[in-house]
């Protein structure tokens, strides 16, 4: 669909620029306003007279209240420990299992690939009241722990799934070159697929870690604590105090929680979106 | 040799350094077992089954302890009156008939439908749109496109956050948008239509419920674009360049060439995004926390509410558990899809 010989400008405007302008425009606009709000001094922020997306006089007080008044860097150590830890878990978990189920047969393993899809598509919100529960019985509430050994329940489905589909794409012939050879199973699995699968594998973690970073509702449940909290929660629950929203810093929280993952996306764009598609074509 | 005394182990005649033959032979055979051991080890995991089995074994195990018992532990929670900190009792179906007299529980079942359906089928179509706009060559085509990405990357309640901001009533950007739009109308057509009352977006049934769907809908575009986007590019082009020939619209070869051809992906990803919306928590959590008065709640959102909020684990639980058979016939039926896809 590139633009043709023969289309005027006009018609290009209207039916590509202009609508593809109003889409970027609506995605973006609230990382601006996140940006904006966050250093505008109070003064401007509650005047209702002023055109609101512009600021007058930028002030990092926000920031430095966001800093220095508040845990703001302990809660990114969480979560950035907490992502990392739960990500090589399972990677771990999702490498072994998806080399097993794209090329080992064994009795089950058809039924394994479709528990693994079951639980690909059951969502955390199912389940967290009773996980509570084990969580609890574990004498893991409130414990880093408790997210590092619950986030995989949504991601080795993932990283499953996703590397099953990968490693299907690796020819089997090198493998079995491998083993004529005298490779054992698991040697070709580590010297042979493994480092070949290893775009694939980029992708599951890179997602799986976007994903830690973003959870809520299990850190929300899970952990109580101030100092134990994860940016997501620790910005929503120890930002806003009852009814009184200081917005100059929340919105500093919400910027400094969204760049670092950012940042990381914007290095790894194309793994991030090969695993995100792969994911759903399996 | 161990849990002898050491003295064995020293030679009787000090002259002769290397060890005695026994000792050699002991050595040498607990060698040798060890050998052995590793290499029935590995002969044992040339099996495929028992390498299957060991590397599923991680994956399973997380499964079972993080998702089947939890599950199970919550069908038996729905059947108590369970109270945080307090021993549970069984009461039967109980909880679940209190639901259904209870209008809030109702309530949150049409909204659920209605969230669901309408969000899904606004982020198919704008996504499907800009998806096709993203397919054409142009320039910063990859910077675009990673940009388009990021609301869906960021994490949820942040973003969220910006939102609430963005719709309050009295400070923020729509309200004065649209105060500027009634102003500018007035000067317009030179007249006065009054005093301008901007809605109060969270705090109305109807628009809070109007926000949770912007909201979602805003933070799904990205991921319907560039899924469909990844469906897009397998399409030959020389199937357009044949349309052309046959003279057909932009339209017709929309419907007639691509929308066949990326079907089998834009299903599942469709059906993915349905789970996921159907489920959503945080979206709600943020913005609304299911008011005003319970007019915005998810299942998700009221099985909080009633489960950590109150502590009412029980009821929290069966509420929870309603998304279950919703959720069962999705997954069975995208089995089939698959299956069927599958043979051909």
């Amino acid at each position: 669909m590139e633009a043709r010989v023969g289309e005027t400008f006009r018609k290009r405007l209207i039916v590509f620029y202009i609508p593809l302008l109003m889409f970027l425009v609506a995605l973006l606009f609230p990382f601006y306003w996140m940006m904006v709000t966050s250093v505008k001094p109070d003064v401007e922020l509650y005047n209702a007279r002023n055109a609101p997306f512009f600021v007058w006089h930028p002030t990092l007080s926000h920031w430095l209240y966001l800093f220095q008044n508040t845990i703001f860097t302990r809660w990114a150590w969480n979560t950035f420990c907490i992502a990392t830890a739960s990500t090589a878990v399972s990677l771990v978990a999702g490498v072994l299992a998806g080399y097993a189920l794209s090329r080992l047969k064994f009795p089950g393993s058809t039924s394994f690939g479709i528990i693994i899809f079951i639980t690909y598509l059951v969502p955390p919100t199912l389940l967290f009241i009773p996980l509570a529960s084990v969580i609890a019985e574990l004498r893991l509430l409130d414990s880093p722990w408790a997210l590092i050994l619950t986030y995989p329940t949504f991601l080795v489905p993932f990283s499953a799934w996703l590397l099953m589909g990968y490693f299907k794409t690796i020819p089997r012939e090198l493998e079995e070159c491998a083993r004529i050879d005298g490779a054992t199973r698991l040697q070709a699995m580590t010297k042979i697929v493994l480092p070949l699968g290893m775009p694939g594998i980029l992708s599951a973690g890179i997602f799986s870690f976007t994903l830690s970073w973003n959870e809520f509702l299990y850190a929300l449940v899970f952990i109580s604590s101030p100092q134990q909290k994860t940016i997501p929660v620790g910005v929503v629950s120890e930002l806003i105090k009852g009814d009184v929203f200081f917005w100059g810093a929340l919105m500093a929280g919400a910027l400094f929680g969204s760049i670092p993952i950012a940042f990381i996306y914007s290095f790894f764009v194309e793994h991030y979106v090969s695993g995100m598609t792969g994911a759903v074509k399996g | 040799m161990r849990g002898r005394p050491l003295l064995n182990t020293i030679p009787k005649n000090p002259t002769r350094a290397t060890p005695s033959p026994g000792v050699l032979r002991s050595q040498e055979a607990a060698a040798r077992q060890r050998l052995s051991r590793f290499a029935t080890m590995t002969t044992w995991l040339e099996n495929e089954a028992v390498l299957g089995y060991v590397l599923m074994a991680p994956a399973l195990l997380l499964i079972v302890v993080f998702i089947a018992y939890p599950f199970s532990l919550g069908v038996w929670l729905s059947l108590t009156d369970k109270l945080v900190g307090k021993p549970a009792n069984f009461i039967g179906l109980r909880n679940f008939t209190h639901l259904f007299e209870s209008q809030i529980f109702w309530g949150t079942v049409w909204n659920t439908v209605f969230f669901t359906l309408t969000a899904t089928v606004l982020k198919a179509v704008l996504g499907m749109w800009l998806a096709v706009l993203l397919n054409r060559k142009m320039r910063f085509a990859r910077f675009i496109r990673a940009t388009v990405l990021l609301p869906f990357i960021v994490p949820t309640v942040l973003r969220g956050l910006a939102w609430v901001w963005m719709f309050d009533a009295t400070f923020s950007v729509f309200n004065w948008g649209l105060l500027w739009l009634w102003q500018t109308a007035e000067g317009l057509f030179n007249a006065d239509f009054g005093y301008f009352r901007g809605p109060l977006w969270l705090g109305d049934p109807k628009w809070a419920m109007f926000s949770i769907i912007l909201v979602n809908t805003w933070r799904g575009i990205p991921f319907f674009a560039i899924s469909f986007l990844a469906g897009l590019q397998t399409v030959p082009s020389e199937l357009y360049d044949a349309g052309d020939i046959d003279g057909a619209t932009g339209w017709q070869k929309f419907w007639h060439i691509t929308v066949p051809l990326i079907k089998p992906i834009a299903v599942v990803v469709i059906v993915f995004s349905f789970v996921i919306t159907f489920a959503d928590f945080q979206v709600v959590y943020v913005l609304t926390r299911g008011g005003p008065h319970n007019s915005t709640h998810l299942f998700a959102t009221l099985a909080y509410q009633l489960g950590m909020a109150s502590g009412n684990l029980g009821e929290g639980a069966a509420v929870a558990l309603f998304m279950f058979p919703f959720l069962a016939l999705v997954i069975l039926w995208q089995l089939l899809y698959l299956r069927k896809e599958g043979n051909q």
